[in-house]
């Protein structure tokens, strides 16, 4: 296999990436969502809380897609 | 937009292109007014006529006094939310920072192609992002050794960690620090990229499919792709939003390590 072809699959194979941070991000809705529907007068006063561990969760899928690109442009 | 191969390139959009000629030129280094440059300036009156417009100070706020005011109380409420009463100091930079973002978002989501004007988003290169992220770092840096001096560095060894253990957690905890700038200016860039290239990608299916002029074909894959695109296009909205929402949030979370400390 050449470097071309290997980078061009390895840039696919980045996007599994995507997919687990898909996972992660919907873990930290639904984990959100588990606890304001019990308690709905708490959830405002952690909404902050909720975008900062959405932001880490999501930056991580982001990553994945970065090294897709990198590796796709260079091929 | 189609190059030579009758197909539609996603990364063209993200081309900087000086708009009045390549000649420039101070010191060797080009000076060229660019696109980029261009819908800044058009980020910047935009920001500034919101801004002004509900700046009346009327005593029954109107609907644009309204719109205004949701805005900064949103992002006061943020700021003493994360930082507390001594976060008011930053409120100008943070809500500077999040209604350029936004706007800049925004903008970049206009389809003003259609007049002749493509629209450009300048979140989507990382020189732009990076520049606000370290900003970002600057200030937490400057106020963190301004307000305690060398105490800072105490940031990195958390209250009650045993000697041994913050031998370990020293490193760590300052790598993650240095990373700060990179996640937050890789997050905005990266989120804005994604999701042009995918907008691009499926516009890029339906004009593929209405060159098939197949009276089967085109509909199958045009109508589906076209769907898509404006629930896409909704998702990006909100996506612009929240990731300016992001940017500051994590740019106020960043300051109340530097202002409170533990």
């Amino acid at each position: 296999m050449d470097l071309q072809s290997a980078s061009v699959i390895g840039a696919g194979l980045a996007a599994i990436g995507a997919g687990m941070a898909a996972l992660g991000v919907g873990n930290v809705f639904g984990s959100f969502l588990n606890g304001a529907l019990r308690n709905p007068s708490a959830a405002d006063g952690q909404f902050t809380r909720l975008l900062i561990g959405f932001a880490a969760a999501e930056l991580l899928g982001l990553l994945s897609f970065l090294i897709a690109i990198l590796l796709y442009l260079k091929a | 937009m189609a190059s030579a191969s009758g197909t539609v390139d996603p990364m063209h959009q993200f081309m900087v292109e000086p708009l009045f000629g390549h000649g420039w030129n101070i010191a060797g280094h080009s000076i060229a007014f660019t696109n980029s440059a261009l819908w800044m300036a058009f980020t910047l009156v935009a920001v500034w006529l919101f801004m002004l417009g509900g700046m009346k100070r009327e005593l029954v706020p109107g609907r644009w006094q309204m719109a205004v005011e949701s805005v900064t109380g949103a992002i006061s409420g943020l700021v003493d939310q994360s930082i507390g009463p001594k976060g008011r100091t930053f409120l100008p930079y943070i809500f500077t920072l999040f209604m350029f973002i936004l706007v800049a978002n925004l903008l970049g989501m206009l389809p003003t192609a259609l007049g002749g004007l493509h629209a450009f988003t300048l979140t989507s290169h990382l020189t732009v992002t990076g520049v606000l992220a370290l900003l970002s770092f600057a200030i937490v840096l400057v106020v963190g050794f301004y307000k305690h001096g060398f105490h800072f560095l105490s940031l990195f060894v958390p209250a009650g960690v045993p000697w041994y253990m913050a031998l370990f957690l020293f490193p760590i905890e300052l790598v993650s620090f240095l990373m700060r700038p990179f996640s937050l200016g890789l997050r905005l860039f990266v989120a804005m990229t994604a999701g042009h290239i995918l907008m691009k990608v499926l516009a890029g299916f339906v004009i593929s499919g209405i060159n098939l002029e197949s009276a089967l074909l085109s509909p199958i894959i045009v109508l589906p792709s076209f769907a898509l695109m404006i629930g896409i296009t909704l998702l990006e909205l909100l996506v612009c939003a929240i990731q300016a929402y992001v940017f500051a949030l994590l740019t106020s979370v960043y300051l109340n390590d530097a202002v409170n400390l533990h």
